[in-house]
């Protein structure tokens, strides 16, 4: 039994070989796939879907009536593992506690979110855009105004991401 | 004196018209290559779910020039224990081989730079002596490498030439004539696809290890040779064995167009074929095959080393044997040969 089979296999093997039948099948499909659908997307024209949870580029954000939100606390200076966060904080003549330095090292942070994960006000965090790479060091270290500038340009995609997000906190 | 003065500006006048009609072929051959490179960067990306190339110019149509200028902005490095002379010589050799075979491939009806009536000879010896330009390449470079890419490239070439020239001589034996034209001239009726079909299955795969193309690419196997025979070239020299790779596609395609789809002949001799001139049919069937080189080369893994020299000496040489003795007993016997001249 097991003799005969081996024998008709080997015919078959030989028929398959000498017609050329899987080289051929195979040259089908890569055809197919010629017309199909193209995956790659046409990045600076097309670009995928973002998770709301993305963290890119970090913000500084403001409250509605444009007051800033960050309060001082340097829970995220403290929290940073790659110590990329410098704060220096002081009385404003109205009596309330404000930064008045707030620099990050874009260049140090590792964005493990760390940071808008300890903020209690929602002040920093970090945002969808991920295109601000630059010719120089020196233009990624932010500060405190960039940071804020940079709040006001996204607030309303983080918003929405926060607000999409929030119900998983 | 006046005598002499006309005979000489005769001759300044031939070999001005000669140059002219030279250029007028090479040139857009040149182009075509060029196009190539970028046909199977897009083919292969289409094949591959991928876009391709589609940044620079419109669909990526410059791209090829994009990267001439590149290369030719780079500079040329001579490895130290390279033979100087050899090592500029080879590229050189390679890329005038792959251009110098276009002497005799008949465009049209009697469009040819050179009638010859060895047509296919000539173009047999000299894709024969392109193994010299990779051989010397291999040599010169003094590299481990190279010298076994090129080993295995000239083993390859040597051993794929012997079936292919069997294939040549049963198309002869059909066609009665070594001059190109009068062998697509022997297809009006039928092309020789049809009758020796097995012969020109084995004449496409022959050419792909010619041409050392997927899946026989192994003088070039990155994996194992880094780039083979041209691993130390850089700049205008890898140009060149770029460029004659790449025409060498190109000619080894319209060989096949000449010895088994007729050439510049419709597909069937009626009114709406007819219409559409010689050339275009034969720039068509060209297009046609370099697109199945590159649909190959997206679809089979290279072949190991063994098994190419195995398909090469125990499976095409007595199959192409067969075939020449089958085709000339058919022919002798049923007297559907060429007769006379």
């Amino acid at each position: 039994m097991g003799h005969k089979n081996q024998r008709s296999s080997s015919f078959f093997h030989f028929i398959r070989s000498w017609t050329l039948l899987e080289i051929i099948v195979g040259m089908g499909k890569s055809l197919r796939y010629f017309f199909k659908q193209k995956v790659t997307l046409n990045y600076p024209f097309e670009k995928g879907r973002l998770s709301p949870r993305f963290r890119g580029e970090h913000a500084l954000r403001r409250y509605p009536n444009g007051e800033e939100r960050c309060i001082a606390c340097k829970l995220c200076e403290a929290v940073c593992p790659a110590q990329a966060i410098t704060i220096e904080a002081e009385e404003r003549p109205d009596g309330s506690r404000r930064t008045t330095r707030y620099d990050i090292d874009m260049v140090k942070c590792i964005y493990c979110g760390l940071c808008q994960e300890s903020c209690p006000v929602d002040a920093i965090v970090e945002g969808p855009n991920f295109e601000f790479s630059t010719f120089t060091r020196e233009e990624l270290y932010y500060d405190k105004e960039k940071l804020l500038a940079n709040g006001d340009k996204w607030e309303r995609e983080i918003a929405e991401n926060l607000a999409a997000d929030a119900k998983y906190k | 004196m006046n005598n002499i003065l006309n005979t000489l500006w005769e001759y300044a006048l031939t070999a001005l018209y000669i140059s002219g009609k030279i250029l007028l072929l090479v040139i857009p051959l040149i182009l075509a290559i060029a196009y190539l490179t970028l046909a199977e960067r897009r083919i292969i990306a289409y094949m591959q779910l991928r876009r391709g190339p589609n940044k620079v110019g419109p669909f990526g149509l410059l791209q090829p020039i994009a990267d001439g200028l590149k290369l030719l902005h780079k500079e040329t490095i001579i490895p130290t224990n390279a033979n100087p002379i050899l090592f500029i010589l080879a590229p050189v050799l390679t890329f005038s081989l792959s251009l110098a075979a276009w002497a005799v491939i008949p465009l049209n009806v009697g469009v040819v730079l050179a009638d010859i009536n060895v047509g296919i000879l000539y173009l047999f010896a000299i894709s024969s002596l392109s193994v010299y330009g990779i051989i010397i390449a291999g040599w010169s470079s003094n590299s481990k490498y190279a010298f076994l890419g090129a080993l295995r490239s000239a083993a390859q070439m040597i051993s794929y030439e012997v079936s292919m020239g069997l294939v040549i001589i049963s198309v002869l034996l059909c066609a009665g004539s070594l001059n190109l034209s009068k062998i697509i001239q022997a297809q009006e009726k039928l092309w020789f696809c049809v009758p020796l079909f097995p012969m020109f299955v084995v004449f496409f795969i022959s050419i792909l290890a010619e041409t050392n193309r997927t899946p026989f690419d192994l003088p070039e196997a990155e994996a194992e040779l880094v780039a083979g025979y041209h691993v130390e070239y850089s700049s205008l020299a890898f140009a060149l064995f770029f460029l004659g790779e790449y025409a060498n596609m190109i000619l080894l395609s319209a060989m096949t167009t000449i010895l088994f789809f007729g050439g510049w002949l419709p597909p069937l001799d009626i009114v709406p074929f007819t219409w559409i001139p010689g050339y275009i049919w034969f720039i068509l069937k060209i297009c046609f095959f370099l697109f199945v080189f590159i649909w190959v080369r997206a679809t089979l893994p290279r072949y190991r080393y063994d098994q190419l020299m195995h398909i090469g000496w125990k499976v095409f040489l007595p199959f192409s044997l067969v075939w020449v003795v089958l085709t000339a007993g058919v022919l002798l016997f049923t007297g559907w040969g060429p007769h006379g001249s």
